[in-house]
């Protein structure tokens, strides 16, 4: 330990992630629970990495639907129409709102495709024990955690959208299958990112020059 | 000592000055910081957020003008609506991100913030707590709001559209819960519960 650079694993320490607060873990327990406020603690999170896999593999599986399918179907006396994501951004881009179109573009298509690409980088380089960068992977982590929220925009959109609209004869719009499949996306997304713990990038750096973790 | 949630590294607990903060050594998380009346801040938010709540919702958000007749939408007629068009799932989904969760999370807080400021201990302090924490990410107010103006600029060419008190009190309740995340301090609260005992 020359750089002090203990975890709470390597001295048989849990941190609990509710409160904060570190204990002593009881000799080869698998599961103990935080003496103070009684959240489960673990020294890892439990299969994070299958989990985070199983989790991802269906967002990008649901990505595809939630971006072909559309999200909302418009019928008025000129025609029926029906609008993806991407019909969207086009059509505040063409109507000369930009600013909407880069918004929806980001926080709809960029977002959850950027969020999807992140995790697989971290899985797979926390797989291979990489010791590659361990401070921007977890600025990473913690990017894709704040972030994720933001891609709820177009749900919110759509739902605000038919329920003024539905009020009058003016026009019906309903919400489209793509809406749900958008709606899956983030959720597992965000589930992902919770099943991912961070302290895995970290774990390989204890075990420098053949020492035991330390 | 602590350890880093982010990187699990053991470090020193130090004493901060007013309005430090402590970052993880080696990975850079924030591990805790000091707001000098963190507690009073966290509760004045807290009851702040709790009002404006109660407008949001009470209150239509946006409405449409047309042909003199105007059309108004609550956030729960919202859910309503997609509701009845048979989008059940994205119903339950709006209704826990936008009503639920945030109706929750500031029960929770409230819940614990105001027996401890008149010196008694919330029963179920640590299941509130941990609730607490677990109900967070899932409110999302803050998108929303956003959301809610993006549908009125696309409603723009159709009708007139009229803003709500709920839109202000949804924007204010925005700035309220970055607020109060940004006050949040869980061993503010934990040092006061173990005060009492």
């Amino acid at each position: 330990m020359s750089r002090a650079s203990a975890t709470a694993a390597s001295l048989g320490l849990l941190v609990c992630h509710a409160c904060g607060l570190l204990s002593r873990a009881a000799p080869h327990a698998h599961d103990a629970y935080c003496p103070r406020c009684g959240a489960r603690v673990h020294w890892r999170k439990p299969n994070s990495i299958s989990r985070t896999w199983a989790l991802l593999i269906a967002a990008m599986v649901l990505y595809i639907p939630a971006n072909v399918l559309p999200m909302m179907y418009t019928g008025s006396l000129f025609g029926f129409q029906s609008d993806t994501i991407m019909s969207g951004v086009v059509f505040f881009w063409k109507t000369g709102s930009w600013y909407l179109a880069l918004i929806i573009f980001f926080a709809s298509i960029t977002v959850p495709m950027l969020k999807m690409i992140a995790l697989v980088v971290l899985l797979v380089s926390v797989q291979r024990r990489s010791r590659w960068q361990p401070v921007q992977r977890t600025q990473l982590y913690r990017v894709v955690e704040f972030v994720g929220r933001w891609s709820m925009l177009d749900v919110y959109v759509v739902a605000v959208i038919v329920a003024l609209v539905q009020l009058q004869a003016l026009a019906t719009i309903t919400p489209g299958p793509g809406a749900i499949a958008f709606a899956g996306v983030v959720v597992l997304t965000m589930f992902a990112a919770m099943s991912f713990d961070p302290r895995l990038i970290w774990d390989p750096m204890g075990e420098e020059d053949g020492r035991a973790p330390a | 000592m602590i350890a880093c949630h982010e990187c699990d590294l053991l470090q020193r607990e130090v004493p901060l000055p007013r309005g430090g903060i402590v970052r993880c050594r080696r990975c850079g998380a924030e591990q805790y910081r000091s707001h000098p009346h963190s507690f009073e801040r966290m509760l004045a938010f807290t009851l702040g957020a709790i009002a404006l709540f109660a407008m949001a919702n009470a209150f239509p958000i946006v409405g449409l003008k047309l042909e003199g007749q105007v059309i108004e939408t609550t956030l729960f007629h919202t859910v309503r609506t997609l509701y009845n068009e048979d989008m059940k799932s994205l119903a339950a989904l709006v209704f826990a991100t936008t009503i639920l969760m945030p109706a929750l999370e500031l029960a929770a807080m409230a819940y614990l913030l105001v027996p401890l400021k008149l010196g008694r201990a919330p029963r179920h302090f640590a299941l509130v707590f941990r609730a607490l924490q677990a109900v967070g990410p899932w409110g999302m107010v803050e998108v929303l709001m956003l959301g809610v103006l993006v549908a009125l600029v696309k409603l723009l060419h159709l009708a007139t559209v009229v803003t709500g008190i709920a839109l202000w009190a949804l924007a204010a309740l925005m700035l309220l819960y970055a607020a109060i995340a940004a006050t949040f301090d869980p061993r503010e609260l934990w040092a006061r519960r173990s005060a009492l005992t």
